[in-house]
């Protein structure tokens, strides 16, 4: 095995053009797993923990460029205005000594469905910056995952950072365990209100081969709040409407039975997560509508 | 390959490294610190938790290197690092004094005689250690939080501790100990 410390994003993308089968380690709460366990013996590990790049956010006037190795603990401390869901969500992940090291960038580059970033960054909408010696590109989240622990990158690329965007309305997060910290998740799910665009958005973790929108629940629910001028009047959501989403958000699951849950158990967990999250985050966009009604 | 870095502040270097050893592994096996436990090796127990640059990290998940030129402190640095912090000078554990530390003194159940980080101490004096395979770990995860949130509730102590396993007290002590510990870091100032 050969140690490849690269100084700089150039370096690093050269040692990864040259040696494709490089094996980036940034946090190292994944790959180091699985070297120590034996699943794993890459010819080269290319380090990432010196590219200062990597580690920087920037937070611009649509969207925060947060650096594929920004730990979840910065994320939790300085970035939840801008993006509540992946705040929420970083928190959820295992304890604070991985959240101190692991970042959504490892997170992108397992592509685990269980990774606890992406339902929040289907949610919220994203783009992941990823670059090579031939260049850089923009992959929206929405093609990122290809498969089972598989994305989109090409064997020279590597995940720069992501391109998240700014919460324009309440966003939630919610996962399934058997205890609040060092859980790998059941099930996940996030939820984002849009009010801009009038829109929501969902994101499943754990429930299918990839993580995945549920955009039949999402289209029903757009029709539902414009139908019912919702936006507008802020009325509480109709118990129906929730639970017909609850219902299309179940039926965008495409779950296995495993040690972690059944497969009809997490169905039904998503369901419930769904409904309970449309209720928090709508009660918060009336409780903000009221507040802003009451300062004209 | 070699690795140069500074453990409880003083600089080591470590020879014949492995290219996928761990940063547990160089402590334990190549400086001779076994204070840093070795357990799960996959981050669940944090048993290995060590400060890097100051930040508590698995040490089991931190590739060796990944370490060079960078700042690790070990249990066994814990006593210093805690007095550094609170008179304010810096001046490190050496090697040999880390190899030969010992929660001993002149009384191994009270900690008399020794130099103790008051984390250390509170562990001790609230019953908080029993078969003490967790302590190093719980000691160095406790003792960050402290620096930084010297007024924990039993939430912010619970959260803190959250990646640390102990199967033998149910965690009732070492609650206690870290209440300890606060209360009289409250009262020193």
């Amino acid at each position: 095995m050969d140690f490849l410390r690269p100084a700089s994003w150039e370096e690093a993308l050269a040692a990864k053009a040259e040696h494709p089968t490089a094996v980036p380690i940034a946090g190292g709460t994944d790959v180091m797993v699985e070297i120590n366990f034996d699943h794993r013996r890459p010819e080269y590990l290319l380090d990432l923990n010196r590219v200062a790049d990597l580690t920087e956010w920037e937070v611009g006037e649509d969207t925060v460029r947060l650096g594929a190795s920004v730990p979840y603990t910065k994320i939790m401390e300085n970035l939840r205005a801008e993006l509540p869901g992946l705040a929420l969500a970083s928190h959820t992940v295992a304890s604070p000594q991985i959240r101190n090291r692991g970042g959504v960038g490892g997170n992108l580059g397992t592509a685990s469905p269980a990774g606890d970033a992406h339902p929040a960054l289907l949610a919220a909408g994203a783009e992941v910056e990823v670059e090579s010696v031939r260049g850089t590109r923009l992959i929206p989240i929405d093609a990122f995952y290809t498969g089972v622990k598989r994305n989109a990158l090409a064997a020279d690329e590597l995940i720069k950072s992501v391109h998240i965007k700014k919460a324009d309305g309440p966003q939630q997060y919610s996962k399934v365990g058997t205890r609040n910290a060092m859980v790998i998740a059941v099930c996940a799910f996030g939820l984002a209100l849009h009010p801009e665009t009038r829109t929501v958005r969902t994101g499943i973790g754990s429930a299918a081969p990839t993580p995945v929108r549920a955009k039949a629940a999402e289209e029903f629910l757009n029709a539902a709040l414009e139908e019912g001028g919702f936006w507008d009047n802020g009325k509480i959501i109709t118990p129906s409407v929730a639970k017909q989403f609850a219902e299309l958000c179940s039926g965008a699951c495409n779950p296995i039975d495993d040690v972690r849950g059944t497969a009809s158990y997490r169905r039904h967990a998503v369901g419930v997560m769904a409904r309970r999250t449309l209720t928090w985050t709508w009660e918060s966009y009336r409780g903000a509508r009221r507040h802003t009604e009451g300062a004209a | 390959m070699r690795v140069n870095f500074t453990v409880n502040g003083r600089p080591q270097e470590a020879d014949d490294v492995w290219e996928g050893e761990s940063l547990l592994y160089v402590l334990r096996e190549r400086l001779g610190l076994p204070g840093s436990k070795n357990a799960c090796e996959q981050g669940e127990c944090g048993s290995c938790t060590v400060r890097l640059d100051g930040v508590p990290v698995c040490s089991c998940l931190v590739a060796a290197g990944q370490v060079e030129g960078r700042d690790v402190v070990t249990v066994e640095g814990l006593a210093d690092y805690a007095k550094a912090r609170s008179c304010g000078t810096s001046c490190g554990t050496s090697l040999d004094e880390a190899k030969g530390w010992q929660a001993r003194g002149t009384d191994s159940q009270t900690g008399e005689g020794t130099e103790l980080a008051p984390i250390q101490q509170a562990f001790i004096d609230a019953g908080a250690v029993q078969c003490g395979f967790c302590t190093p770990g719980l000691l160095v995860a406790a003792d960050e939080m402290l620096e930084h949130n010297p007024n924990p509730t039993d939430a912010d102590i619970r959260e803190a501790l959250s990646g640390n396993l102990c199967r033998c007290t149910g965690y009732e002590k070492i609650m206690d100990a870290v209440r300890l510990a606060a209360a009289r870091q409250g009262e020193a100032v």
